[in-house]
């Protein structure tokens, strides 16, 4: 048993800890914010060199065939820096092609930084829900022809392909009868509604009419998408899980130099106990929602799916909670400051918040971690 | 990172289950795991048998009698102790007054004490608490006073846990009343024997005799019973605080009780299904669970660190273990329904075979969860935790 990181990943992490520090400070964050693409070419070049991009990619396309673990030290970083650029979309959607086996050539442009990707699968009724899917897939004689609408696909705009859920067969809420697609963002009939969310990211609405895909733009045996569908988004759902460990980092070391500066009554404001208290729950929330990120990044590449499963929810589950706890006890601690935009805490809070409601929610988690076969057999 | 135990490991936990599995006698296993109350026998009972295995302190040094394990292998075979249900071995002799003669006794008391305590020849208690001084404990007044070759004591102790069975108690005593509060105070080994001692029982709310008074009237000690220097008995005291805790989060016996949890929730029904399967409360057993899943990885995390022993961290280990267990409690409380309401102490002293109701896994179950209210309280409140964690970890 070893919770030590290599030295690669410590270096890995250090590297990129600089890069925020010197590139992507908040300041520098909020001018990205504000500009019309909501993203920055800069940014995305320098994760590139970083080797951000290259590491989750197969070593046969050009990158290092990062672990979820080597994932979890960026994500982690990523989450410090509450940086929005289209890096986890990317890696998410690049996440299908690996498991699909398929587009080796994307992948390789994925880990060059030429191409962004990013994963339509939401819809409107779908919630929570993945395999909730009207958007439709007919077979035509050389390809497929697609139908629906993709609801706050994260980055979707700034995206140049989209993996794409559609119903081949079933009915709205069966796992059987989906496939996966992937769909330049410029193909004939695509439209893409780009809008800002709340935490300073860009989300899309994509509206999709008679659009038309070759055969290899399938991903997996037709009808047979959903095993892959929900392994990546448990892929996703513990980049999320990392990326809040970072950002809780942030937060309480924020909250923490706040009440140990702050003065009234004529002291710094860490001295009243009440305070102290909330403080030292903040911590242990962190140090539990670390153990479970790590249990699922640990877990997330397992063969046994019912573990995968029951272990991602039960991570999402933990730090949702958390995340809540924190980002909320953090603005409180801060006072008036922490409900104003000025300072960080408030945008970790934000994307704290998000992040729970993001590939499920808390309750969404705990009822699958439920119905688990394994939940209920008792030893 | 690897979450996964080497092969030697692993090789290590078969055969500590097997040994257990072989040599815990099924009584006393069965007691365990229906959660009743076990007698002083049945302790040392347990105690004779791992000792003579050579298990009985595997965190000692090995010249002592230790097993030379490693951190990792301490807390597999503390996982398998409690997933078989074994009785615990109490703490006061071989966890908290052992560490404290190996660092700070002379050889005499080496020679005389240890062997005594790993054989379970003397069963101890502690003497901390005062009716005065709970967290506070440094504000202690008992008092012990030097005369030739003896100490004068004289005071009261409190929450003395099994003290109506020891043979002998380690008390922090003031021998210096002028001095700052801390300064002042040694740490003293006593014969419960002596002339003057007088233990009288505090019942519980679980009407179980636990805990009790102890009295001191003019209690002639002998010098030689002092630890260490007069008047740094706190230094000594805070030393084993920082002393073999790596199983206070109690994460094998947690998940041991989870899996009775399930059973009975299984058991006991609601709407004509197993209550299980109701969402409402299904939902509380999976928060606990996911809770427990994570503080183990917690305890793991903590002991792979390079000491292998937990700082203040162990505050974080003790207030979640209690939680956890505490909650583990409200359920089976919850699960049972109105089977919580009949109280049966002679079933629990095991003088009946079955219970008034006939619910033998439920008639223990209330009582378990308002003793089990004590575990936040004792050992250093939590809030007293929480005090450990602002001022040694985050340095407010």
């Amino acid at each position: 048993m070893d919770f030590n990181l290599t030295q690669e990943q410590k270096q890995f992490a250090d590297a990129l800890r600089r890069w925020v520090e010197k590139d992507y400070s908040f300041e520098q964050r909020k001018h990205i914010i504000a500009s019309a693409d909501g993203v920055s070419a800069t940014a995305w070049a320098e994760l590139t060199e970083l080797g951000a991009l290259a590491l989750p990619i197969p070593e046969e396309q050009g990158g290092f065939n990062g672990s979820a673990i080597d994932m979890l030290v960026i994500m982690q970083e990523l989450g410090r820096g509450i940086v929005i650029e289209p890096y986890f979309a990317t890696v998410m959607a690049a996440e299908f092609l690996k498991k699909s086996n398929t587009h080796a050539d994307v992948l390789e442009q994925v880990a060059a930084g030429e191409v962004k990707l990013a994963s339509a699968l939401s819809e409107r009724q779908s919630r929570h829900d993945l395999f909730d899917i009207v958007t439709t897939a007919t077979k035509t004689i050389d390809g497929f022809v697609l139908n629906g609408k993709k609801t706050v696909v994260l980055h979707g705009a700034q995206a140049d392909k989209l993996i794409v859920s559609a119903r081949t067969n079933g009915a709205p809420r069966d796992t059987n009868g989906i496939s996966l697609f992937i769909v330049d963002t410029g193909a004939t009939g695509v439209n893409i509604s780009d809008y800002r969310t709340i935490d300073g990211y860009r989300a899309a609405d994509v509206a999709i009419d008679n659009v038309q895909v070759g055969k290899d733009a399938l991903l997996t045996e037709v009808d047979a998408g959903w095993d892959v569908l929900d392994a990546v988004a448990d892929y996703g759902t513990t980049l999320l899980c990392a990326e809040a460990i970072g950002i809780m980092e942030a937060t309480t070391t924020a909250t923490l130099d706040y009440l140990k500066t702050r003065q009234q009554f004529g002291v710094p404001i860490g001295k009243f106990q009440v305070l102290q208290h909330r403080m030292a729950e903040m911590f242990m929330e962190m140090e539990q929602s670390r153990s479970m990120a790590t249990l699922a990044a640990v877990k997330v590449s397992s063969d046994n799916a019912e573990e995968r499963r029951r272990t991602v929810s039960a991570a999402k589950a933990r730090i949702g909670q958390a995340a809540k706890y924190i980002g909320q006890q953090a603005v409180q601690l801060h006072g008036g400051m922490g409900v104003t935009d000025e300072l960080p805490v408030a945008h970790l809070f934000k994307r704290l918040t998000i992040i729970e409601l993001t590939l499920g929610d808390t309750d969404h988690h705990l009822a699958r971690f439920v119905t688990q076969p394994g939940f209920k057999n008792a030893a | 990172m690897d979450l996964n135990y080497t092969a030697e490991d692993i090789s290590f936990r078969d055969q500590v289950r097997t040994y257990l599995e072989a040599n815990l006698p099924q009584d006393l296993q069965q007691k365990v795991l229906n959660h009743k109350r076990l007698s002083r026998e049945d302790y040392v009972r347990w105690h004779k048998i791992l000792a003579k295995q050579g298990w009985v302190a595997p965190g000692w040094p090995t010249e002592y009698g230790g097993t030379g394990w490693t951190p990792t292998q301490r807390h597999i075979f503390e996982e398998e102790c409690a997933r078989v249900g074994t009785p615990a071995i109490l703490p006061f002799g071989v966890n908290m007054v052992a560490p404290v003669i190996m660092a700070f006794g002379n050889q005499a008391q080496k020679n005389h004490y240890l062997p005594r305590i790993l054989s379970c020849e003397d069963w101890w208690c502690q003497g901390y608490s005062e009716p005065g001084s709970g967290s506070d404990l440094a504000s202690l007044k008992t008092r012990a006073e030097r005369d030739g070759d003896y100490y004068n004591v004289n005071g009261q102790k409190t929450w003395t846990t099994l003290a109506q069975h020891a043979d002998m108690i380690f008390c922090l005593v003031r021998t210096d009343p002028a001095a700052r509060k801390q300064e002042g105070i040694s740490f003293l080994l006593i014969d419960m024997k002596t002339p003057g001692i007088t233990v009288r029982p505090i019942i519980m709310l679980d009407e179980e005799h636990e805990v009790n008074e102890v009295f001191f009237d003019n209690v002639k000690v002998p010098v030689q019973n002092l630890i260490g220097e007069e008047n740094k008995g706190w230094t000594y005291a805070k030393y084993l605080l920082g002393h073999e805790r790596t199983n206070i989060a109690a994460v094998g016996r947690a998940k041991r009780e989870l899996q009775f949890l399930k059973r009975i929730a299984t058991k006991h029904q609601k709407n004509g299904q197993p209550l299980i399967g109701d969402p409402v409360y299904a939902s509380k057993i999976a928060s606990l669970e996911i809770e427990l899943m994570a503080l183990e990885i917690t305890v793991l995390r903590v002991i792979s660190q390079d000491s292998g022993r937990p700082g203040p961290e162990a505050s974080l280990l003790k207030i979640k273990g209690t939680e956890i267990q505490q909650r583990l409690t409200e359920l089976m409380v919850e699960a049972i329904g109105p089977y919580g309401l009949p109280f049966d102490p002679a079933f629990l002293e095991g003088e009946t075979e079955h219970s008034v109701t006939g619910d033998d896994d439920a008639a223990p179950l209330t009582p378990y969860y308002f003793n089990f209210r004590k575990t936040s309280i004792y050992g250093g409140s939590n809030e007293i935790q929480k005090n450990i964690i602002t001022q040694m970890i985050l340095g407010l």
